[in-house]
């Protein structure tokens, strides 16, 4: 089959590899009809993640067919057309029964810190991902779901992370009536975390990024107030003086390890590795939100330390909540939010790249060229 | 303002932002909400039927968090340690925890011995490696690569001039040395 492949840090390329056997009786082998290359992506493709090896193929948005199923399933068959969450796990661990899937504790060999997750290198479990035509899922029973008829691919594609974990964050936030509610990060989590905002009866919404293009997207698909940070001294003064000094309600941190917005955290972080994210987001975020109020933390870190000013949070009285999202726990809620036109994932996508071309995929988001917010992957296409 | 009692507040009306926004407020309340509360315990939630998953089979000495009772009873097979990166992985599970950072340190040198062992062999094979296409770098003349950097005030900008010399760079060292070594054997041969 042809697989994308990591060759170190900002390389990949495609190769055949062998399509990949039932490991255990409760795999399905799935035929990758759409893949997605998420942001956290990003910081593996530049080396971020502590144990990503050579030959370990990426992705952990992706949506197919069924192609085999182990002895065991007994849900899926062959021809099902599958959605299936980034996360892996077990279904009826001490986490997974208290519906923590994120957290699972019988999938992660490597780490106990993280659950298992697709194609995100050995520290999340070491299972290759779904940027290729094949991929192994594990606990097909557990996972997968066959994709609803009404339900557009693309749509599907983007409920296996992005919007998952969009919504997600938003209720980390624990909004209430009248909020205000400012999101880092215009990226597709961002856009979705500002949209899902407004649905828990937010009173307004803020989007802060540095790019126009997605503060254009903030504005007109998530009907939110932008700011672009690189146009003001301090943009945590201008959250003050935009909440009449109070601050905000509620933040969502959406950016995750490679925030820009200080040039030493960010090259302390992405460029020499010497944090597990670059603080810069999530510090803003605390000097953001009023005293008392919730920072809601969904941007993806890596496991080792990070700058962060954990006083002000102490201080400031505030409640920090995050997680990897516990995906399918949100999806009957969010496939009626699509089927009543509350949302519509796909308007973010703006680029369809084939699985040959994925190199290009990964630079054009990487760089941010070509106003690239979500990039699709099609295996087969040419 | 917050120095008085009364919350501040810029937001339009309820029914307002319900006229103007599809969905809005249609998960309203705090309680019903998929993630409230954060955990919900039902052991038959999930549908499995098992209390402990099978095995599967281990094919390879499986590294393993020292944080972990026993090997997990699934796990993923990419990529099977090898080589010096392999040792030094094998060295950083065995020895440290999660809670250490010589555990991530060390795991992270390995991924730059990795890519080294990986770039070397590959010279070896008919597929040697091309930091031209595998960067994806020539999207920079199809994509736009001028006109969605420049006059868009991106905060971005500042360190982006670093990637080119952190992923070509060693290959630049790399090439130097190894032309300077051609170009030495080559002299000790003609003496």
């Amino acid at each position: 089959m042809r697989a994308m492949v990591y060759r170190g840090p900002y390389k990949i390329r495609v190769e055949e590899k062998d399509i990949p056997p039932i490991e255990h009786p409760n795999d399905a082998i799935v035929r990758v009809t759409t893949a997605a290359i998420c942001g956290s992506d990003l910081h593996l493709f530049h080396g971020m993640m502590p144990d990503t090896r050579v030959g370990m193929t990426f992705g952990h948005e992706f949506v197919g067919v069924v192609e085999q199923v182990g002895s065991s399933v007994q849900n899926l068959k062959p021809g099902d057309r599958v959605m299936v969450p980034f996360n892996v796990y077990c279904g009826t661990c001490y986490f997974c029964a208290r519906g923590l899937y994120s957290n699972c504790h019988n999938v992660n060999a490597n780490a106990t810190a993280v659950g298992g997750i697709y194609g995100y290198s050995h520290t999340c479990g070491g299972y290759d991902g779904g940027q290729a035509e094949y991929v192994r899922v594990p606990f097909a029973d557990i996972g997968p779901s066959i994709i609803p008829e009404w339900m557009d691919e693309e749509d599907a594609v983007l409920l296996t992370d992005a919007l998952a974990t969009g919504y997600f964050g938003a209720q980390l936030g624990d909004i209430v009536e009248g909020d205000t509610v400012v999101v880092f990060g215009a990226g597709p989590v961002g856009l979705f975390a500002a949209k899902s905002a407004w649905l828990m009866g937010a009173g307004r919404v803020i989007v802060i990024d540095h790019l126009e293009y997605r503060l254009e997207k903030a504005r007109t698909f998530a009907h939110a107030e932008t700011y672009n940070f690189a146009e003001y001294d301090d943009i945590v003064v201008e959250m003050k003086k935009a909440t009449d000094y109070l601050g905000a309600d509620v933040v969502i941190d959406a950016v995750g390890a490679e925030a820009d917005g200080n040039f030493l955290q960010h090259v302390t972080t992405a460029k020499l590795k010497l944090q597990g994210g670059s603080p810069i987001a999530l510090n803003w975020a605390i000097d953001a939100v009023r005293k008392g109020g919730t920072v809601s933390v969904v941007g993806a870190y890596g496991p080792m330390f990070s700058a962060v000013k954990f006083g002000d949070a102490l201080n400031k009285g505030l409640t920090l909540r995050m997680n990897q999202a516990p995906v399918k726990r949100q999806w009957p809620r969010l496939f009626e939010h699509i089927r009543n036109g509350y949302l519509k994932p796909s308007d973010i996508v703006t680029h369809r790249i084939p699985l040959e071309h994925i190199a290009e995929g990964y630079h054009i988001f990487s760089a941010k060229l070509d106003n690239c917010i979500k990039p699709l992957i099609i295996p087969g296409a040419n | 303002m917050p120095y008085t009692a009364n919350k501040p507040s810029r937001a339009r009306s309820s029914d307002e932002l319900r006229a103007a926004i599809p969905g809005w407020g249609a998960d309203l309340d705090p309680k019903d909400r998929p993630s409230v509360p954060k955990e919900q315990f039902d052991p038959g939630l999930n549908g499995a039927r098992w209390d402990f998953p099978e095995r599967q089979p281990e094919k390879w000495p499986r590294e393993r968090s020292i944080e972990h009772k026993f090997l997990t009873p699934v796990f993923g097979t990419s990529a099977p340690p090898r080589g010096v990166s392999g040792v030094i992985r094998k060295y950083s599970y065995k020895k440290y925890s999660e809670g250490r950072a010589a555990h991530w340190l060390l795991l992270l040198a390995a991924d730059r011995v990795d890519a080294w062992e990986q770039h070397l062999a590959s010279f070896g094979s008919l597929s040697p490696d091309n930091p031209i296409t595998e960067t994806g770098v020539l999207s920079e003349f199809s994509r736009h690569g001028i006109t969605s950097r420049f006059g868009k005030k991106r905060a971005d900008l500042n360190h982006q001039w670093i990637d080119p010399i952190l992923v070509g760079g060693p290959w630049l060292i790399a090439g130097g040395l190894g032309f300077a070594a051609v170009r030495r054997l080559a002299r000790l041969h003609r003496t």
